[in-house]
């Protein structure tokens, strides 16, 4: 680029064809982060909302985000699963203030209005008026229907224990969504076993959020950037593994089976993360237990565009959850869980091999650091691009993970649905 | 009533266990506890939820040597200052244990985050929950519990809160 040319033109262009350079204005720009949240988490693709065993109780409640609103996911009386927006219908309120509860109703302190918990108005305070010396004063006009004045219902899916929702009731099927290659892994998690919740972690990073998806359907990073896969062969150009996508190329699985680790000097040689003599002093950290339902690979990571990813890395389990706050910024918030038959040496077994993942975790620490970096050029230099030519510039599902193929798909269809 | 030395004691304890996590001399940091000693950091929800889940569960000093060697080794990370700003400790109890003492004790912190070229902010607040014995090298720590207010992790943790 000429010392001439504008470091921020008013209406950047992406010229070139196909998706192996990305403009760095993708993750910069206020007008396509709206455009983002408008096609990709409120219309037409199901978001994450969270996990049934969450709320298993009639009245149980709990918050969450679609995009950037606020929603809360409910278990009816009659035990149906409902979301709705949590905006008051009359003076738009965020009106849920915990994060969790039961109750039998909604309401908003402000006015009083009060929701049923399938997001119908039930009734407003002074509705026919107030009487006062033989007259009545004000109330709601005639035409006034409760029924016009419900919370926003959100379409809802479940499916293994697992809460998505769409804003869109126009909206394809859950497995059709998914794809049946997607759905096989989302299935090999949540095969119908009750599902138990370990906790939360919460961390907010300062980047785009596209950046996390990409970060889980790029293969090619974790033997580099992570010494615990590389030295340990947990993850790493080695290993036997497949990547595979949806049709549209939104969605991904990477799987992969561990390898011996150690040196494979083509894989190493020269890479700074890597350690030959590193040993853990205490191996629970790295008890790995084969478990049936892996059928093979020891790591299966699911992206669903936009909102969720599902980690399986050995014994442990989570959803991490992308709740975007502005073009630079996102939530990431994850869900630890194992299962109700986990025999008490497994349930420790996941709640130390955490300590691999999340935002002090051995392993995804520096997931988070990284994005913020890459956040950091993008804003100082909107026009250059990033390069996605690993294994070529061709998109398509392969038996090995070096190649930044999955990128290439996930940009692939943003630029048609963002017609960008 | 616990006596002075006692209390005084465990003011120390305190006060060497943060000059050590701000002075970024990680190889200390192991020697604050006894061999099956446990370090937990764990958001307020989870531990008020009763869920087990934790941001960083060491349950040994060997997995707290591999928590240094991570630190010092592993993990790439924007550095940063970090500075402990600790309550005076509460001694919620003093019971006879196998090794002698079991001290229980309880104070806030609040740990202030600088990076290079930025403000310096509130980074983690929270209350350690101790359980600390007497040994033959001074008080050390069986367990130490960091259960934080925080709601939001600005993006990582990487050193000892
Ligand atoms: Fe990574």
């Amino acid at each position: 680029m000429s010392a001439s040319e504008s470091i921020f033109p008013p209406n950047p262009q992406w010229t070139e064809a196909g998706t192996s350079q990305v403009p760095f204005w993708a993750y910069t720009r206020d007008d396509l982060h709206q455009r983002e949240l408008e096609r990709l988490f409120y219309s037409k693709h199901w978001c994450y909302i969270g996990l049934e065993a969450e709320i298993p109780n009639p009245g149980d409640f709990r918050r969450s985000v679609v995009g950037e609103r606020s929603v809360i996911m409910v278990r009816d009386m009659d035990g149906n699963i409902n979301v709705v927006e949590n905006v008051c219908a009359h003076r738009g309120l965020r009106f849920c203030r915990e994060r969790q509860g039961n109750q039998k109703d909604f309401f908003c302190p402000y006015h009083q209005w009060n929701y049923s918990l399938k997001g119908d108005l039930q009734g407003v305070p002074f509705r026919r008026g107030v009487k006062q010396e033989g007259k009545i004063n004000g109330g709601m006009p005639k035409d006034f229907k409760l029924e016009e004045h419900g919370l926003t219902k959100l379409k809802v899916a479940t499916r293994g224990g697992v809460v998505f929702a769409s804003f869109d009731h126009g909206i394809e099927s859950f497995e059709d969504f998914l794809g049946s290659t997607i759905l096989h892994y989302f299935d090999r998690v949540f095969n119908g076993r009750q599902l138990k919740v370990l906790g939360y972690r919460r961390q907010r990073i300062p980047g785009n959020w596209k950046l996390m998806q990409e970060n889980i359907k790029d293969p090619y990073h974790p033997g580099l950037l992570h010494t615990w896969f590389s030295t340990f062969g947990l993850w790493r150009a080695d290993n036997k593994s497949e990547l595979k996508m949806d049709e549209q190329f939104r969605h991904a699985a990477m799987i992969s089976t561990r390898g011996k680790g150690g040196k494979n000097e083509e894989v190493v040689s020269g890479v700074d993360s890597f350690k030959e003599t590193m040993q853990l002093n205490d191996a629970r950290l790295l008890d790995i237990v084969p478990e049936p339902w892996w059928e093979g690979p020891t790591a299966v990571m699911t992206t669903i565009f936009p909102s969720v990813i599902i980690q399986q890395q050995v014994n442990s389990v989570s959803t991490r959850h992308i709740q975007p706050n502005g073009h630079g910024s996102f939530d990431f918030v994850w869900t630890h869980f194992g299962f109700a038959d986990d025999t008490p040496e497994m349930h420790q077994r996941r709640l130390i091999q955490a300590n691999l993942f999340g935002p002090a975790g051995f392993v995804s620490a520096d997931d988070g650091e990284v994005i913020e970096w890459s956040q950091e050029g993008f804003e100082q230099s909107p026009t250059k691009h990033t390069v996605l030519e690993m294994g070529g510039h061709e998109i398509g599902n392969t038996e090995h993970m070096v190649t930044e193929t999955l990128i290439r798909g996930m940009y692939a269809y943003w630029r048609k649905v963002m017609e960008v | 009533m616990v006596d002075f030395q006692t209390y005084y004691a465990v003011l120390n304890l305190y006060s060497d266990y943060a000059r050590v996590c701000d002075s970024a001399d990680w190889d200390k940091w192991p020697e604050f506890f006894v061999e099956e000693g446990i370090y937990r950091l764990q958001p307020r929800e989870n531990f008020e939820q009763n869920l087990p889940l934790c941001l960083l569960a060491l349950e040994s000093k060997a997995m707290i040597r591999d928590r240094v060697y991570g630190v010092k080794e592993t993990l790439y990370y924007d550095p940063y200052y970090q500075r402990h700003i600790v309550g005076i400790p509460s001694i919620l109890s003093i019971e006879p244990h196998e090794q002698g003492e079991r001290i229980r004790a309880e104070a806030n912190y609040v740990v202030v985050r600088t990076k290079l070229d930025a403000e310096s902010t509130v980074f983690n607040a929270g209350y350690y929950r101790d359980e600390i014995i007497r040994t033959a090298a001074g008080l050390k720590f069986l367990s130490r519990l960091c259960i934080y207010d925080s709601e939001m992790i600005p993006n990582s943790i990487i050193y000892p809160i």
